[in-house]
């Protein structure tokens, strides 16, 4: 847990490197996440849709960049997250996530801090582009 | 193209209720390591009452709605050409295995670009818990290919 004693603008957090997204792992958020869209896992389905194959759902990512902003503080400080699925994310990416804190502000009554997070794969791609609000409790 | 007469069109509010296993579940899914997310001795030492909802779960449990299909069965969207383009998520309180959360949906803007070739659909959705308390606001950008 990071001690926001210490913390400035401009500073980085613990990056989240997960390995690459295999067809079991979306087999398992399928089911777990109660998304059961079959574009994510049957192939014969992503094809007649015109996709080349399965893709990973975003919100997969968008929970790793959540695993990593809980790592980083308590998720009661969680103020807001947002993302846009800048791009899709195939089978066998590995996917990094990132986040800065870009701006330190004051609102309703706490100090809240603005961090850019991202998810990109092992090329350096974005696959998703977004920002978080945390507050500190000082 | 969608028929824009459907913005501002409340979708049926449902509630849900939030069970330990489907939390694990969700951790094992996402690779969590941290045992507050599935350990209920963890979670309490950490001063939650049972396992924490993680920040991203609100959308699954969104998908518990009795119909999950009742928007694109309004708007007549083909879920093979439907992509997740933003998801934003606000939060006033934190919610807990066992919670009982309310969730109220409804299509907030419903827009085209290229000529209609990508249409847009934003769904808005309040939850609250079963003390009447605010728990999130949910934002959603579905895009719809059309080509």
């Amino acid at each position: 847990m990071v001690d926001f004693a210490c913390l400035q603008v401009g500073d980085t957090l613990p990056p989240l490197v997960m390995p690459p997204i295999s067809r079991h792992a979306l087999a398992l958020y399928c089911g777990a996440s109660g998304d059961h869209n079959p574009i994510h896992v049957d192939l014969d389905f992503a094809r007649a849709a015109g996709m080349p194959d399965v893709f990973a759902h975003g919100m997969l990512s968008m929970a790793y960049i959540a695993r990593m902003l809980t790592h980083w503080t308590a998720q009661e400080n969680l103020r807001s997250l947002g993302v846009r699925f800048v791009a899709i994310t195939q089978v066998g990416e590995s996917i990094t996530c990132t986040g800065k804190v870009v701006d330190s502000v004051q609102q309703d009554g706490e100090t809240r801090l603005r961090v850019v997070v991202t998810a990109i794969n092992q090329n350096g791609e974005t696959r998703l582009t977004g920002e978080a609000v945390v507050a500190t409790p000082h | 193209m969608i028929d824009k007469r459907h913005i501002g069109h409340t979708l049926p509010n449902f509630t849900v209720e939030v069970e330990t296993g489907r939390l694990r579940f969700f951790a094992k899914a996402t690779g969590q390591t941290d045992p507050v997310y599935c350990d209920e001795d963890k979670a309490r030492a950490a001063g939650h009452p049972s396992l924490p909802v993680p920040p991203t779960f609100l959308f699954c449990l969104e998908m518990e709605s009795p119909n999950p299909t009742a928007m694109r069965e309004l708007l007549n969207i083909d879920i093979g050409r439907v992509l997740h383009a933003e998801q934003h998520f606000s939060y006033q309180a934190m919610a807990h295995a066992g919670d009982r959360l309310r969730f109220e949906p409804r299509i907030a803007d419903i827009y085209d670009k290229k000529n209609g070739a990508l249409e847009f659909v934003v769904r808005e959705t309040r939850v609250t818990n079963q003390h009447g308390q605010q728990v999130a606001d949910l934002r959603t950008l579905t895009v719809i290919r059309n080509t």
